[in-house]
């Protein structure tokens, strides 16, 4: 460790950065062993957990407990914990592999996510030693399993309005808790809690609370329209008593641990949504081919094919962003020393850099998995509406995705405005950036596109920057410190911002594997990027042109569409063909294969 | 005890197989253990932690191989030899393996040797028995239960369903069948470690053996898939009239009256 050859790049720094395949990591890098530990957990899920959906679906928490247990001897609850405290301490790449394959779980990956995720990394990252030494080892291993309270009826956006309170006995040696704490995963079995409260009504603080300790209980059980394999239960806290060395971080500091326990939440629920989004498109593609109407099987029809395509493309592009954000991390960390790499919040902060990749991968991972969901019960007809198909299941569990860890709306907002905060801080030159694009548009000439293997891919990527630079520039130009008003604008620049994203990360991933296995292996890399990156564009072209209609008006905002009409020219791609190519493949195959 | 597995890989049974040029095409295939060579590999482990010993698991392939290998290393077996033959052989059959094998064991002195039952890929079943001729030890295929004791084994072995108990001595040959384990998984634990253990690569070559002394002693005419099931016939009519109709289909087209 703390030798590496590879770029590090500042998070939000793709806006302006030019790269190559070689500075990110793709799905193609991963080692045998990144592939043996996503088999384990794989073959777990499929060999141990989904024989027991049905009895989890009916809230029989006591095989959720047996489950996490036998997930911990496997060693799947320790991917994150350092190994001082008996976990594995992975890579990035390995935790994350062990996500995606736990999606296909259903409910019980929120169980595991919640467990191994936002319940235990708050004591990894910010833990004190005592702490780390008390509930790690056992964490890892299942003996005790974790949950997260965070929300609240009155206060679920907005985290900091919380109003469970925290105050200090006479004796000095307990905070007095009081509260309740809304949705709270694994609540019917958990032993610990991280929970937040504001001590003496001010001082927002995380605390570790065990189920144990006298005052605290957990309501009924919630009746969710999905993932109902997880268990959902109010925490009440009256008159908790949690011992003051159970005070996690720092007095009043309790914000620092929920906004970095978010971000990993974030990209998590992400890889979450690749993973389901590959069982959801595999379901499709097996059921369309077995599905006979007309006497042909339906994937017979380029209807069929075109949205298998469109999953697959969407799959692909969004994929390629999520695995590239963890190797961020793993860039990053790669850079840390071995001391740096023990302290947990180090390893936050290396993460925390990568906020607006986590908040995109989040938004737009969790709306792909609504898509392909979606699309895969429409395949199924009739019969995806029914609970004997697997697709009824997932669409159900989908949904809430879009809501939880910070809704995608507040996730959008976050990204330009982010953003922003970094330009204005000078860390990254946005605004030089875009000042100077104004004046390059004035005398620009359109550009020849050379044929080469991705080159109209590249050029469209490089002017869907421009226009992303153009809007967010306007924008920020014209309403100055009050942008964070127009939040249509925000949530334009931000699906932008995304799309831009993912359509370099599918490029990048793609030029690498061309680059190393020739461009034969990769035809389906190719047509999946070729369909995205055209349908992002149109997308990006449409919110770049209502974002300046909103900003300006009259004769600067002639100028500025006809600035946008030269960075858009471009002979499209024909999709409809690209797509019947890349869903052939599919069919024969009858899964998601790059 | 000294317990060597042997183990092939094969297609994973999600894979489909397809046909080109008289070859089964593996490009971008996935391999797995043989499945009937994972209870081998898991029954090794438990003999060994129930008697001490070391296991040694054993292949004859390519570099792929060694993904397989790893493998049983995660799930616990101490140490892997591949014996890489992809650059010597165009093709083998069983004479072949068996006799690579026996040469590889030639110097070894092997308490216990597993093998699964059959490979699902091409199943003939014959590669342990032969071996065990080549070595002169005593071998029991299909097994579902091993009970040592000092040098002398009680195995129940799968006949057909019913089950015959046989009594044996060790060094000895086992063909594992289903029934016999639940494999386990390879922990991520074990995965760690598995990239410590040892894997020596041989070729034969090494083996002392020259592509004359192992040239298959069968030819492999033509591969072929088995035909599509074609959609059945309803017969219509009068009952009299269908059994008619459906004797005369079964002599005229079907000809098998």
């Amino acid at each position: 460790m703390g030798e590496t050859k590879e770029r590090i790049f500042k998070g939000g720094a793709f806006l302006i950065e030019d790269l190559t395949g070689e500075d990110i990591i793709t799905p193609e890098d991963f080692t045998d062993e990144h592939k043996m530990i996503a088999k384990t957990t794989e073959d777990f899920v499929i060999g141990e957990v989904l024989p027991k959906v049905e009895n989890l679906e009916n809230h029989e928490f006591e095989y959720s407990v047996e489950l996490l247990k036998k997930a911990g001897d496997l060693g799947l609850l320790g991917a994150d914990v350092p190994e001082e405290y008996g976990g594995l301490a992975l890579d990035k790449i390995s935790s994350s592999l062990i996500t995606e394959k736990f999606s296909r779980a259903g409910g019980f990956s929120v169980t595991h996510g919640a467990h191994v995720g936002i319940g235990s990394l708050p004591i990894v990252f910010f833990g004190n030693d005592e702490q780390k030494e008390k509930y790690l080892p056992k964490l890892a291993t299942g003996e005790l399993l974790a949950a997260y309270a965070l929300t609240e009826p009155s206060s679920g956006s907005d985290a900091l309005g919380a109003k469970t309170t925290a105050k200090l006995n006479e004796a000095g040696t307990h905070y007095i808790l009081n509260g309740e704490k809304q949705w709270i995963t694994n609540s019917a079995f958990a032993d610990v809690f991280v929970v937040y409260a504001k001590i003496d009504g001010e001082h927002f603080t995380a605390f570790i609370v065990e189920r144990e300790f006298p005052g605290v209980s957990t309501g009924p059980e919630e009746k969710k329209m999905g993932i109902k394999s997880s268990s959902t239960r109010t925490l009440v806290l009256e008159d908790a008593e949690v011992p003051v060395e159970n005070l996690l971080g720092e007095k009043g500091r309790g914000h620092i641990i929920a906004f970095n326990i978010l971000n990993v939440g974030r990209y998590k629920l992400a890889i979450g949504g690749v993973g389901g989004s590959k069982r959801a498109l595999e379901l499709a593609v097996k059921y369309t081919n077995e599905r006979k109407q007309f006497n042909t099987p339906i994937s017979g029809f380029s209807l069929t094919q075109e949205k298998l395509a469109t999953m697959a493309s969407e799959l692909y592009a969004n994929e390629s962003a999520v695995y590239r954000t963890v190797g961020l991390f793993e860039q990053r960390m790669g850079a840390l020393t071995d001391d740096q790499l023990k302290d947990g919040r180090e390893v936050a902060r290396a993460i925390a850099e990568y906020q607006i990749e986590c908040s995109m991968n989040k938004y737009m991972c969790t709306e792909l998995l609504d898509f392909t969901s979606d699309e895969a019960v429409q395949l199924h007809g009739g019969y995806g509406f029914m609970q004997e198909y697997e697709v009824e299941r997932i669409y159900r569990d989908s949904r809430i995705n879009r809501i939880f860890e910070g809704t995608n709306e507040i996730n959008r907002l976050l990204v330009p405005g982010t953003l922003l905060k970094k330009a204005m801080k000078g860390e990254l030159p946005l605004l030089q950036k875009a000042q100077s694009l104004q004046e390059e548009l004035m005398m620009m000439m359109p550009e020849e596109v050379g044929t080469e293997v991705l080159e109209q891919e590249k050029y469209l990527l490089r002017n869907a920057k421009k226009m992303v630079l153009l809007g967010a520039g306007l924008a920020a130009q014209k309403y100055m410190q009050k942008l964070e008003k127009e939040q249509e604008i925000l949530v334009n620049l931000a699906d932008m911002v995304a799309e831009v994203y993912n359509m370099e990360s599918a490029i990048l991933r793609t030029e690498k594997a061309i680059s190393k296995t020739g461009e034969e292996k990769n035809n389906q890399k190719l047509l999946y990027t070729q369909v995205y990156v055209q349908e992002a564009f149109n997308r990006i072209e449409a919110d770049a042109k209502e974002t300046l209609i909103a900003v300006e008006e009259g004769d600067t905002l002639r100028m500025m569409l006809s600035s946008l009409r030269k960075l858009t020219r471009h002979t499209p791609t024909n999709v409809i063909k690209k797509k019947r190519e890349a869903a052939a493949a599919i069919i024969e195959e009858e899964k998601y294969l790059v | 005890m000294n317990i060597y597995v042997l183990l092939k890989k094969t297609f994973d049974t999600e894979e489909k197989i397809a046909v080109s040029g008289g070859k089964i095409e593996d490009d971008g295939a996935e391999f797995i253990i043989n499945p009937y060579d994972e209870y081998a590999v898991e029954e090794a482990i438990n003999q060994r932690d129930a008697h001490g010993g070391e296991v040694t698991v054993v292949t004859i392939g390519d570099e792929d191989s060694e993904k397989q290998l790893r493998t049983a290393l995660a799930m616990g077996a101490d140490k892997a030899v591949l014996i890489n033959t992809e650059d010597d052989l165009e093709d083998g059959d069983q004479f072949t393996t068996a006799k690579i094998l026996e040469a590889y064991f030639e110097d070894k002195e092997a308490d216990l040797i597993l093998a699964g039952n059959v490979a699902i890929d091409e199943a003939s079943g014959q590669v342990g028995p032969r071996l065990a001729e080549y070595l002169g030890i005593p071998y029991v295929t299909t097994i579902t239960d091993l009970k040592i004791d000092g040098e002398n084994a009680t195995i129940e072995k799968d006949v057909e369903g019913d089950v015959e108990i046989i009594e044996t001595s060790l060094p000895l040959l086992v063909t594992c069948q289903q029934g016999l384990n639940e494999p386990r998984y390879p922990s991520l634990p074990g995965i760690m470690k598995a990239k410590k253990k040892p894997l020596e690569e041989l070729e034969i070559d090494d083996l002392d053996l020259e592509e004359e002394d192992v040239e298959p002693k069968t030819k492999t005419i033509e591969i072929f898939l088995p035909p599509e099931k074609e959609a059945g016939k309803v017969l219509e009519g009068e009952v009299s009239d269908q059994v008619k109709e459906l004797v005369s289909l079964l002599k005229n087209e079907k000809k098998v009256l």
